[in-house]
């Protein structure tokens, strides 16, 4: 008596259970795994809608012998290189000086290097933009204080402008990291701290020899959410400089946007580039995981 | 203890000089909100008396109630769809799991690592054959259900007692009448936080919007600041009143929900 009614209370719930998640993963099917499938296809394709025609790897081998993709591979990559590092060592050694519980304005000190991530990308792009215009805050600025004679021409020379995209990017997101270093500083057991105090372990041996080592797999997450973030850039580099001076800031995004968008759209072409966009995450991902292994 | 004294004196130096360049270009924003243009150039660091002047020049020039309409209903829409989507499916995926529903989620986990540049094109296509363009709903489609927001609310099941819904089976509730009644009270921090992500990344939606709203009374505040710096002399008093008036929303929700905010933040990353 009592097995088939356990069943059947057993099929009832398994059948509630399927209801409870598929339309979540309908919807995820739909706008994730159908699109990127999609786009796959279509990057084998040339011509669009009822011209479509399969042509093989024409569109990758066009990619091999576009510059303007080229150069906008080395742009993201420069600022991943550049960028990236040094907003993390930043946020670490912000995140190892706030984790004091004898500070005093912790609490504030916190809430002003978190508040930047409260604006959104394209706000803050747009102040970043203007405190760097030719007639900006920061030229008169620097010409107040005499640091420079003639105002500099930011958002228009080449290295200057990647150099005010890598700034704003610093300001927006090292507070962003800060926040997991320290939540997982507060992790850490105080007694290590303790013990290597005792041993005579000075605040910098201390920062390199105990908390970078036990924050490892948070350095290796932000790293990758980071390289991840920046592959994507968008955002900024369309509202600070527009991909200017003559594509010297232009993002493989945005230029699958213009490719896409403006100008004639050849969706074949882009989606072939924003397929090794995917694979170029997957990969920069892989590789960050097995260093963080090795060591 | 003098060395002590100058290491305490540098940390303070470190903590006041990166909490200044953190605060500075939004405290600058707001100042410049209310300066003339010609003010803002000088490099004035004091308010000033044109907020009224560039509030009309900016309502001349952009219809801001509209855009802030705009932004606030996508992303309230996709706030509350997403939440009902991805916690229903959260709780299943761990109340009811079994080898297939475990092997589902993280096929539906696969998707996080997708980067949107890759699927905008064809998600563009699909919404312009549905004739969704410049629509809320096209909006919200693709971010009601995401890897992530499922994943949270998973975890957050998983310390939900499980006697409480054997108990409450006996006392004759239904499955759906347990979700309602005992599993979404209890996780009320769980929903604040998912609701401040998905909002938040709503309102500041930006590449997304700027493909699908192709009809002027569609866009949403980011693309109408964007507009904002396309023409030839810029006023930047009235461009910092509109991007102050765009963050204030925002800036409010962090300062009101700051220990939620970072808590999102780090869920965020699985």
């Amino acid at each position: 008596m009592a097995k088939p009614t356990s069943l059947k209370l057993h099929t009832k719930q398994n059948i509630v259970g399927w209801a409870f998640v598929i339309p979540a993963s309908i919807l995820i099917f739909t706008f994730f795994f159908y699109p990127i499938g999609k786009a796959f296809l279509l990057s084998f394709q040339t011509g669009f809608g009822a011209n479509a025609q399969y042509a093989g790897l024409v569109n990758y081998k066009r990619l091999l012998s576009d510059n303007t993709f080229k150069t906008s591979l080395v742009n993201v990559l420069t600022f991943l290189v550049l960028q990236v590092p040094v907003m993390l060592l930043l946020a670490l050694a912000l995140a190892y000086t706030l984790n004091d519980h004898k500070l005093k304005f912790r609490a504030l000190f916190r809430t002003a290097l978190f508040l930047p991530c409260a604006t959104s990308l394209v706000s803050y792009s747009i102040v970043f933009r203007s405190l760097f215009a030719l007639d900006g805050f920061m030229n008169a600025l620097l010409l107040n204080l005499n640091v420079i004679q003639s105002p500099i021409n930011w958002l228009a020379n080449p290295w200057t402008a990647k150099l005010v995209i890598m700034l704003a990017l610093t300001w927006r997101w090292t507070g962003y990291n800060m926040i997991f270093f320290l939540s997982a500083l507060q992790n850490i057991d105080r007694s290590i701290f303790e013990a290597a105090i005792i041993d005579g372990a000075n605040g910098f041996n201390r920062f390199f020899k105990i908390t970078i080592p036990m924050l490892k797999p948070i350095i290796l997450l932000t790293a990758i959410m980071s390289t991840n973030g920046t592959l994507q850039l968008f955002d900024e580099t369309v509202n600070i400089t527009n991909g200017g001076p003559t594509n010297a800031t232009l993002s493989i995004s945005q230029y699958i946007y213009r490719l896409s968008f403006q100008y004639s759209p050849r969706f074949p072409y882009a989606a072939a580039m924003s397929f090794v966009v995917f694979v170029l995450v997957g990969i920069l991902s892989a590789m960050q995981m097995r260093v963080g292994d090795k060591r | 203890m003098t060395r002590y004294k100058i290491g305490t004196f540098l940390k303070y130096l470190f903590l006041t000089i990166a909490a200044f360049v953190s605060v500075f270009p939004l405290l600058w924003m707001f100042i410049s909100a209310t300066n003339s243009s010609i003010d803002v150039l000088g490099g004035r660091l004091l308010p000033g008396s044109h907020l009224v002047t560039n509030f009309q020049n900016l309502t001349e020039r952009a219809n801001i109630p509209q855009a802030m309409w705009n932004s606030f209903r996508n992303a309230a829409v996709s706030t509350i769809a997403s939440l009902i989507v991805c916690s229903v499916a959260g709780y299943g995926f761990e109340i009811y799991h079994d080898r297939g529903k475990d092997l589902l989620m993280r096929i539906l986990l696969l998707s996080m690592m997708i980067p949107f540049a890759a699927i905008m094109i064809p998600l563009f296509m699909m919404v312009g054959n549905f004739n969704l363009l410049s629509t809320t709903t096209a909006f919200v489609l693709p971010s009601v259900a995401t890897g992530f927001l499922i994943f949270l609310f998973r975890q957050s099941a998983r310390y939900f007692p499980y006697e409480l819904i054997e108990a409450s089976r006996l006392d004759g509730l239904s499955e759906l009448g347990i979700f309602i009644r005992m599993y979404v009270p209890v996780m009320r921090s769980t929903y604040a936080t998912a609701a401040i992500i998905t909002f938040m990344a709503g309102w500041n939606s930006y590449l997304w919007p700027l493909i699908i709203m192709q009809n002027a009374d569609s866009r949403t505040m980011p693309l109408v600041l964007s507009n904002l710096i396309a023409g030839y002399v810029t006023d930047y008093g009235l461009l910092m009143l509109a991007v102050s008036i765009s963050v204030l929303p925002t800036i409010a929700i962090f300062l009101l929900l700051q220990k939620s905010f970072a808590e999102g933040i780090i869920a965020s990353a699985r």
